[in-house]
């Protein structure tokens, strides 16, 4: 039983060095394990799919750097998919910190496809305000956003002349970090019953799952499972797919390391209650 | 070239931060310190360029929307509350920021969450398949943890085995949380890890 006793003393940067080990391999040998997209994951994917050509998709960057390789893979095959489906993503941000990531990302991809920014793409940058914001586009987006992220008036762009509010948007996709999503059901979805679709960070997933039952938000991206899982539908697998395997096997020593540090504990406990009876 | 310092520094700091992981060190307190200057003067920048100047003093000197001194004079009582002698300026602000969030978030709750959520709970119960004891099970849940959260009588008898399956379902829901916060946490070490071998370490080696 002295294996119990050194297990329940073990110095905790040998765990480290073992889930170190459990993500590192898996990168280097990029072992391949089946991804299969979920329904609400699919669900999204479906919606956008069938949307008619030309149609406007608010996307709303709600994260920073600290969620960096859970939201990009997505944000990234999300506008893949726009741009593939001629649909044109207007980009707004709620978390100061996130719009950088939100241009490069855009950027990035629109290059890649070769839209053209102001016709087929628009990034309207950040803007205080959350509830007043999101309340405001109900009405009149150029309340809020009469300026493009670089200062422009958003009245040059083509894109933008027929857009002014909820009713010219075909889907809001919030990227979320936090908890803004719960402002974007409850106003733009609750009182403007606009068709809502949702990426979060897995910490907050499970909290938002019962919206997708309620059928308040039309799909669910959760973590960065749910981007591995877009990225295979848009069949072009990147960070999310290459991260799946690491994922799954520091899962499986997670599991492991709970299950000897249960039966540690309970085999210390016993051993205790043992030498205190003698 | 520009690309090239952006990825050592990241790297590096990437490093000093992991280097907490072995213990605390000069390092990780540089990182840390770093890390929270450049945030909160990226704040202080963002506030500036995208509150202060656009949305006040912009429409006042150019477009003499003089309105707007009115909200920003209730703006600069808040910082009463620094001088013991004059805070109580501050509660005129306070009341009308709590008067807005109530008004706004009575009707947003009643519209977005509470009429929505109840709609989703009264479920049909016909027909022997799944999707029945899938209903059941969502049903029978949402009663057993709101008779969980009923504290006016004692948990006893068929209430408190009521309520103890009531915390049945909870725990079941914070397992999930947990299980997808592992998830999150391992997310965030492997984007790093990935940045590591493939952006910092590739590009030494010109891949």
């Amino acid at each position: 039983m002295k294996i119990f006793e050194k297990l329940s003393h073990i110095d905790r940067r040998f765990i480290y060095i073992l889930i170190a080990i459990v993500v590192i391999v898996p990168l280097l040998l990029k072992p391949k394990l089946p991804i299969v997209p979920t329904k609400p994951v699919k669900d999204i994917y479906d919606y956008v799919e069938n949307l008619p050509q030309g149609s406007n998709i608010l996307i709303s960057i709600d994260y920073d750097a600290a969620s960096m390789p859970e939201q990009q893979p997505f944000l990234e095959a999300l506008l893949r998919q726009c741009f593939r489906n001629k649909l044109k993503p207007i980009m707004i941000v709620q978390w100061q910190l996130g719009a950088p990531l939100g241009t490069t990302g855009l950027e990035k991809i629109a290059k890649e496809c070769n839209a053209q920014y102001g016709v087929d793409y628009i990034n309207l940058g950040y803007r205080p305000g959350y509830v007043a914001q999101m309340v405001g586009i109900g009405r009149e987006i150029r309340d809020y956003f009469a300026v493009d992220y670089k200062n422009v008036s958003i009245d040059s762009f083509p894109i933008m002349r027929n857009i002014h509010n909820y009713n010219d948007f075909a889907l809001l996709v919030g990227l979320e970090a936090g908890a803004t999503y719960l402002l974007w059901v409850e106003y733009a979805g609750g009182r403007f019953k606009q068709k809502i679709a949702l990426a979060l960070n897995a910490v907050s997933a499970p909290d938002a799952y019962y919206f997708y039952q309620s059928k308040q938000i039309i799909g669910l991206v959760g973590g960065m499972k749910g981007a591995a899982e877009y990225e295979v539908l848009e069949n072009k697998p990147d960070l999310a797919v290459a991260g799946m395997a690491s994922q799954s096997y520091s899962h499986i020593l997670i599991i492991l390391f709970i299950v000897l540090g249960n039966i540690t504990y309970f085999v210390e406990k016993s051993r205790k209650k043992k030498e205190g009876g003698r | 070239m520009a690309t090239t310092i952006g990825i050592w520094i990241a790297a590096g700091l990437t490093l000093f931060i992991y280097s907490f992981l072995y213990k605390d060190n000069p390092f990780y307190k540089f990182a840390e310190h770093l890390y929270v200057g450049i945030t909160a003067g990226y704040w202080l920048i963002y506030t500036w360029a995208y509150t202060i100047q656009p949305m006040l003093l912009d429409p006042i000197i150019k477009n003499k929307e003089f309105i707007l001194i009115i909200p920003a004079f209730f703006g600069v009582i808040m910082l009463t509350r620094w001088f013991p002698s004059i805070s109580w300026l501050s509660r005129w602000s306070i009341a009308f920021t709590v008067g807005i969030g109530a008004g706004l978030g009575v009707t947003g709750s009643i519209q977005g969450f509470i009429l929505p959520q109840l709609k989703s709970t009264i479920l049909p119960l016909t027909g022997l398949n799944f999707a029945t004891f899938n209903n059941l099970l969502i049903i029978f849940g949402v009663f057993t943890t709101l008779v969980y959260f009923y504290f006016s009588r004692e948990h006893k008898g068929l209430l408190g085995h009521t309520a103890k399956v009531g915390m049945t379902f909870i725990m079941i829901a914070f397992g999930a949380s947990f299980g997808y916060t592992v998830m999150a946490r391992i997310s965030l070490l492997i984007g790093r890890i990935y940045f590591l071998m493939f952006d910092w370490i590739g590009m030494m080696f010109g891949k």
